[in-house]
């Protein structure tokens, strides 16, 4: 495990404490980078237990967050000038928000954590930020009633913590509310695009190798010319999905996420329809538009996952006929396509 | 809300009034302002703003405030389905996850 931002201890009756650096070095930013790209993502954890960040007293403030490093590397970093406590609960390295609606960040994982490290003997008052998105799975009540800490909500985001507290710990309405601006659509996008994994290549190698049926045998130049073909097809419509929709998301036609998708993988399809590359006969041609429409709206449907604004009844609302639309197009896609190998319309 | 509202009247968020004690507390979790304050009680203002996420209920001390929680994610549903539970984004055996 990385401890780069440890540097040194404090010393309090209630015992040794780590004491944090609140600067991101190097290998936060690198490692802030790799988690974006699903390099290790699972495995970035910090320590459960209680942190000190500059030189805390026993009237200092205690900051809750889970053990996902960047949640925490985000809370240090908000906490820069400031005196205070950070108590890391076991989240079991997911972020506060996904945590608390799994039940990882939750009333009884944070009354736990007070109990295991003894926070009554390291300060004095009996009240505990909590971010406010932990809120789906902590039940400020229940935390008062078996520990006797009151919880106060703190900001959406890490980074409006300071003037949370200058205003005497009152978030205003904006630091309550979560938005999904580009520049968030836009990190969440790597993650997505490794969503199919090893099919990203067994598909695309399926195509290929049928790429070379013919209506008098098999040949594997044709495999190769109309499989390349295919696999720039197919990645087309994927990268529509899971980049395009993403990413111009607000500006796209239709609520659902699905028919988004549909959009932005016709776009696509267009793009390559007036390139020339799309097909060659007009089977093959609508045979392509109805695969990628189905494969960029499944990708677009699954953003709803990291979407901050979609209801489970509204995703399952818009599943029950999407799924089935979409099985439809690619499998009819898919027969047309097999037949062009065959016949030529 | 930046203008991005899912599908509407879908939503399963039920506010019982008359057990409100006007706490505010749903106002204080709720990411998206679906709740404001009519008469020292709490009142849904913006249902379709609404995503489940089942904080405000959680918080509710009186209980006033009931919905079906739960992830609004497609893997997950799909995971439910194909495993025979509800919803659940828990993908950690795979070791990809939200």
């Amino acid at each position: 495990m990385m401890t780069g931002y440890i540097h040194g201890e404090i010393e309090t009756t209630a015992g040794l404490f780590p004491r944090i650096e609140t600067r991101w070095n190097r290998s936060d930013y690198w490692g802030a980078i790799k988690t974006r790209w699903s390099v290790g993502r699972m495995k970035y954890r910090v320590a459960p237990g209680i942190y000190a960040v500059g030189d805390p007293d026993r009237n200092s403030r205690v900051f809750v967050t889970g053990n996902y490093k960047l949640s925490f590397d985000h809370l240090r970093r908000a906490l820069t000038g400031m005196n205070g406590w950070i108590l890391v609960i076991d989240t079991k390295g997911i972020n506060v928000w996904c945590a608390a609606g799994k039940g990882t960040f939750s009333t009884k994982e944070i009354v736990r954590r007070i109990r295991i490290h003894h926070l009554e003997q390291v300060v004095d008052h009996r009240k505990i930020i909590v971010p406010q998105l932990g809120a789906t799975g902590v039940a400020a009540h229940e935390v008062k009633k078996m520990t006797g800490f009151t919880v106060i909500y703190g900001p959406v985001l890490a980074e409006d913590i300071k003037a949370f507290i200058d205003a005497g710990l009152k978030a205003t309405e904006a630091m309550r509310h979560v938005t999904f601006p580009l520049v968030e659509r836009v990190k969440l996008i790597p993650v997505d695009i490794f969503y199919g994994k090893y099919y990203m290549v067994i598909v695309p190698l399926v195509f290929l190798i049928l790429s070379g049926l013919y209506p008098g045998g098999y040949s594997v130049d044709l495999a190769l010319i109309s499989g390349g073909k295919s696999a720039i097809n197919l990645f087309s419509g994927y990268f529509a999905g899971c980049v395009l929709t993403p990413a111009l998301l607000p500006w796209i036609p239709f609520r659902r996420f699905s028919a988004k998708g549909v959009v932005t993988g016709w776009f696509v399809a267009l793009l390559l329809l007036l390139a020339g590359t799309l097909g060659l006969t007009l089977t093959e041609k609508v045979s392509w538009f109805l695969m990628m429409g189905a494969l960029s709206s499944f990708m677009a449907m699954n953003f709803t996952g990291s979407s901050t604004y979609t209801s489970l009844s509204g995703v399952q609302k818009e599943m029950k006929t999407a799924l089935p639309a979409q099985i439809a197009m690619a499998s009819l896609g898919f027969m047309g396509w097999i037949i062009t190998k065959f016949v030529s319309i | 809300m930046n203008g991005l509202v899912y599908l509407t009247d879908v939503v399963t968020l039920v506010l019982d009034r008359s057990k409100c004690s006007g706490c505010r507390m749903c106002m204080e979790v709720c990411p998206h302002a679906v709740f404001g304050i009519e008469h020292k009680k709490a009142v849904i203002l913006h249902k379709d703003f609404c995503m489940e996420c089942g904080a405000c209920a959680k918080n509710c001390k009186e209980g006033a405030i009931t919905v079906k929680s739960g992830v609004g994610c497609a893997a997950g549903i799909i995971n439910g389905i194909l495993r025979g539970t509800e919803p659940t984004c828990d993908c950690g055996s795979t070791g990809n996850c939200c």
